[in-house]
Order: C-alpha cells, then structure tokens, then sequence
C-alpha cells in the first residue's frame, strides 16, 4: 500500500464523517423538542460536518492533483464567522417573541430579566 | 505589539540590505535575528514580547478545537441516543472580560461549541445568558467555560 492509497483512504474518512454528521444534525432537527435544542443541532454539528467535507476536498486536490485551492480555507473560516451569529440570533428572536422552552427544561435564569426589562 | 513588529520587518530589511540579496530565505533569515534582538531588547518596550501574544492565540486555537471535537460527540450522542433524557435549560454566566471584541469572541466560541449557545447578553455586558443542552449541573458548565476560554482570551489581551 503506497502513500496515495493511504492518502485516498484518509480523504475517504474525512469526507464520509463529514457527511455522517450532516445526517445525524437532520435527524437531530426532527427528534428534538423545541427551537433552541434544535439550533443546537442545526448550527453546531452542521459546522463540524461541512468543515469535514471541505477539509477532505481540499486535501484531495492538494495531495492528489498538486493543485492548492485556498478558497475551500476561506470557506471552513467564513462558515465558522458567520454560524455562531446566525445561531445567536435565532435563539435570541426566539426568545423575544416568547417561544416557550421544553416542558423539560431545568431552569431559566433569563426569565427574571426578561420581565424587570418589559417593566421599565 | 504593532511597533515591535514593524521593527522587526525593518530589522529583516536591514540584514537584506546588508546581505546584498533579495531572496525571501535571506528576509526570513533577517526577522529571526531581529526577532532575537526584540527579545534582547525587550525590557525597554512599553507592551511584552510579541511572540507571547502569537503563543496565547494558538493556545486559544488549540483549546477552541479540542472543545469543538469533544462536545461534537456529546451532541451527536444526546441525538442517536434511543431516549430523550435530556435537561436543556438557560444558566447565567458572569464574566470578568471588559472590552467588546472580548466578550464578542467569547460568545462566538462558546456558541460554536456544540451544546452551548448564547441567547442574550445583560445590559451592563456582565453576564451571558447560555442556553445549554444539559443544564443539570450548572455550577460546572460555568467553571469549565471560566477555566478554558476565558483563561485563554485573557491571556491574548493581556
């Protein structure tokens, strides 16, 4: 087994976890019960699982075809800027608008902060 | 920090001068000796040695990563896991970082970690409110995020 054998197996892995983790974040989307446990999912194992795939894409084309792509290195880090606010966002509109949590949640400290502002 | 750089490049540009060379070995070359000088000289610079700083942001990267990995599985176990036995909730967390792109960054990684995700901010930028996918245990969530990210943006700010 020579070095590209190994190579072509290592970008198997990478991509094929990539690709797992975008499954597991859509059935994550399904199981859970209300918007803020399903970003979780969404913007969290999404990330993870589209930066697998870009990473092995561009160590098939560097390691393979000789030919250095940076812009797949740009998007892992524009995915890793913007996700995190787009998260932020969603679960803070949510709470704005007074989606409720799960009936199962243990605490809420934001609630008492919530009131004192509507009351100013 | 950005003079002590700019010195450096200068520094580099000297030994290319003195080297009658324009190869980018010799510039390399040329900030490694000036980086030896900064470091010589650097009890007489009103900030601290540059290459610190460069060491706490990878420190800082290193951590981010080891997080993201480990709290990936986490998350990826609460999903496939048969039952739903989860206790999501919204923790405070106080912290001890002033400026805005600080607080900014901290935000950022701790809603990038799976399981966390910042829902708001107080009005006086002291407490974050966290959404957490397991909240049963409050106390810890708040240590191991003081004791990780916050350690490791502090020390790049320093």
């Amino acid at each position: 087994m020579n070095v590209i054998e190994i190579v072509k197996v290592i970008i198997g892995i990478c991509i094929a976890l990539g690709a797992l983790l975008t499954v597991v974040t859509a059935v994550g989307l399904i199981r859970l019960p209300d918007v803020y446990t399903r970003t979780h999912a969404a913007s969290k194992a999404a990330t993870l699982g589209v930066m697998f795939v870009l990473a092995g894409t561009f160590l098939y084309f560097y390691l393979l075809e000789g030919h250095m792509n940076s812009r797949l290195i740009l998007g892992i880090v524009f995915i890793f800027m913007t996700s995190p606010v787009a998260g932020h966002l969603i679960a803070r509109a949510a709470y704005n608008t007074n989606v409720k949590l799960w009936e199962n949640s243990v605490q809420d400290d934001l609630a008492a902060v919530k009131k004192e502002r509507a009351g100013e | 920090m950005a003079f002590q750089i700019l010195l450096n490049v200068f520094l580099a540009l000297v030994w290319m001068f003195l080297k009658v060379s324009n190869e980018p070995i010799d510039f390399l070359v040329g900030y490694f000796f000036g980086l030896l000088l900064v470091f010589t000289f650097r009890r007489f610079f009103p900030s601290r040695f540059y290459l610190l700083r460069v060491v706490a942001v990878i420190n800082l990267i290193a951590i981010f990563i080891k997080e993201l990995l480990l709290s990936n599985i986490a998350v990826l176990k609460v999903i496939i896991k048969p039952k739903l036995d989860i206790q999501p909730g919204i923790f405070a967390l106080p912290t001890e970082l002033k400026k805005d792109w600080e607080i900014t960054l901290l935000s950022n990684l701790i809603t990038l970690t799976p399981g966390t995700l910042v829902v708001d901010i107080s009005d006086d930028n002291q407490t974050l409110y966290i959404h957490a996918m397991d909240a049963s245990d409050a106390e810890a969530a708040i240590s191991s995020i003081k004791n990780t990210f916050e350690k490791a943006i502090m020390e790049v700010s320093r």
